[in-house]
């Protein structure tokens, strides 16, 4: 239990970087560390699908967001520092915190879910498909509609990024518009 | 209660940036930040204290496997949440390099204004 | 291209990184992809999954686009057949949802349980995770040559 409030507030400390540094890379690279510690808590939480997937995603998240900013500018210079969206953001940061106090007091404590479910799936995932990490037998077997509409959501997604990123017309790219670019090789 | 509450102050903190900034990049940063507090939360909620990870081993008992295993629906939900979360920080990179070209700057106020 | 032009352009120095980058790259390519098809294929055993192992080899694409140019990268694996493979990944999932209409369930596990902790076994999950992982290891690819080729097209044109 220690151990995760020392990872917890390392998390802490590297978002706050990441929000108020001014240099670009930094920034993103903060953002880096946050998700290593994310993934790190993942697997003390007894997780390891999640932890696999996370430093993956983290990685290619990486990538895409160097790939968007640190090639153009690297510096986020505010022109105007503008007082009323700080003051605003800060009070509405109190006021969560105040009812996220007040509300967990009706959860159940941290370390006794409530399984209903869960224990079900346990007891007879083996049993009903024959797969031996329950994990997948939920995602594939129990509730494989939720995984069809996921596989809609990404596809939906990256098609729109196609559309916005699309050269105008429908001509083909050949090699003389990728020799015009001049991207460094 | 404490761990829950430090989530939390990761994810007012990823709003305060989301809304507090100005920055397009900044925004994209308050939105991951986001994505992460809450799904730590959800994996937080289910588990089990000395809890062990949902996959059975060959020789296993089913009873006591059933009694102390962590709950494995929350990581259902957030498996498919984290590649949800890449392909919509494509999508975000996407737009912010189309208006970076167009109007040359990343500040919001800025292409507020519409110049055309 | 042929594989002749290939080796001609890796062992230049002018174009893609410096050459420790290039041989590091050739060897890690290849076992990011076997650790990739590990991960997809024992989806039902051990932890993983398609969505995982799908990642995994959209990294390894794009290492590859990364340490030499876009050239080799698009030679290998261009980004018509980039978006064909993503699309028939979806169609291959959705019919065999279909498949399962014949009891009356959409996406019914029709194929028998098999004895466990056995690679063939659990019935359709090993497919399915198979033709997630092929889903999602393109479209992510894909996305990348997009974000990276495509999107700065526009500005030169204009210029």
């Amino acid at each position: 239990m220690f151990f995760f409030k020392i990872i917890m507030v390392f998390m802490i400390i590297g978002t706050i970087i990441a929000i108020e540094t001014r240099n670009m890379l930094s920034a993103v690279i903060a953002v880096g560390a946050v998700g290593f510690g994310v993934s790190l808590m993942f697997l003390y939480l007894q997780a390891p699908d999640i932890a696999i997937t996370q430093v993956i995603v983290e990685v290619l998240s990486l990538i895409i967001l160097i790939r968007t900013t640190t090639y153009v500018d690297n510096e986020a210079i505010e022109k105007r520092i503008d007082n009323l969206a700080n003051i605003i953001g800060l009070v509405f940061l109190g006021l969560f915190l105040a009812f996220c106090y007040w509300s967990f007091a009706e959860l159940t404590p941290f370390g006794s879910p409530l399984m209903r479910v869960g224990e079900y799936y346990l007891a007879s995932g083996l049993g009903d498909t024959g797969a031996a990490n329950m994990v997948a037998a939920v995602i594939l077997d129990y509730r494989a509609y939720d995984t069809l509409g996921e596989a809609i959501v990404i596809f939906t997604s990256i098609l729109g990024a196609f559309v916005i990123l699309r050269t105008r017309g429908r001509k083909k790219i050949t090699e003389e518009d990728l020799e015009k670019v001049g991207i460094p090789e | 209660m404490t761990v829950f509450m430090l989530d939390m102050i990761i994810f007012g903190l990823g709003i305060y940036c989301l809304i507090a900034k100005r920055h397009l990049i900044k925004k994209i940063i308050g939105m991951v930040i986001i994505e992460y507090s809450v799904n730590l939360f959800l994996i937080l909620l289910g588990y089990r204290m000395q809890g062990i990870a949902p996959i059975l081993s060959p020789g296993q008992d089913i009873v006591e496997f059933a009694k102390k295993g962590v709950d494995p629906l929350p990581q259902a939900l957030v498996l498919t949440s984290i590649v949800i979360g890449l392909g919509t920080l494509a999508l975000m990179s996407a737009y912010t390099i189309k208006l970076y070209e167009k109007y040359k700057t990343f500040d919001m106020s800025e292409i507020r204004k519409l110049r055309g | 291209m042929k594989k002749a032009e290939i080796e001609k352009l890796v062992h230049d120095e002018s174009i893609g990184m410096t050459l420790i980058v290039k041989t590091v790259a050739r060897i890690m390519i290849a076992m990011i992809l076997l650790y990739g098809f590990y991960i997809v294929l024992y989806g039902h055993l051990t932890p993983g999954g398609g969505f995982a192992g799908g990642v995994i080899l959209a990294i390894a694409y794009t290492l590859m686009m990364l340490a030499f140019s876009r050239h080799i990268a698009l030679a290998k694996l261009n980004d018509f057949w980039a978006s064909m493979f993503d699309n028939l990944g979806m169609l291959a999932f959705v019919i065999l949802g279909y498949i399962g209409l014949n009891v009356g369930i959409f996406l019914y596990n029709f194929l028998g349980k098999g004895t466990p902790f056995s690679i063939v076994s659990a019935g359709f999950i090993p497919l399915a995770n198979i033709f997630i992982g092929v889903k999602v290891g393109a479209c992510l690819y894909a996305v990348f040559i997009g974000l990276s080729i495509y999107g700065r097209l526009v500005l030169r044109e204009e210029e």
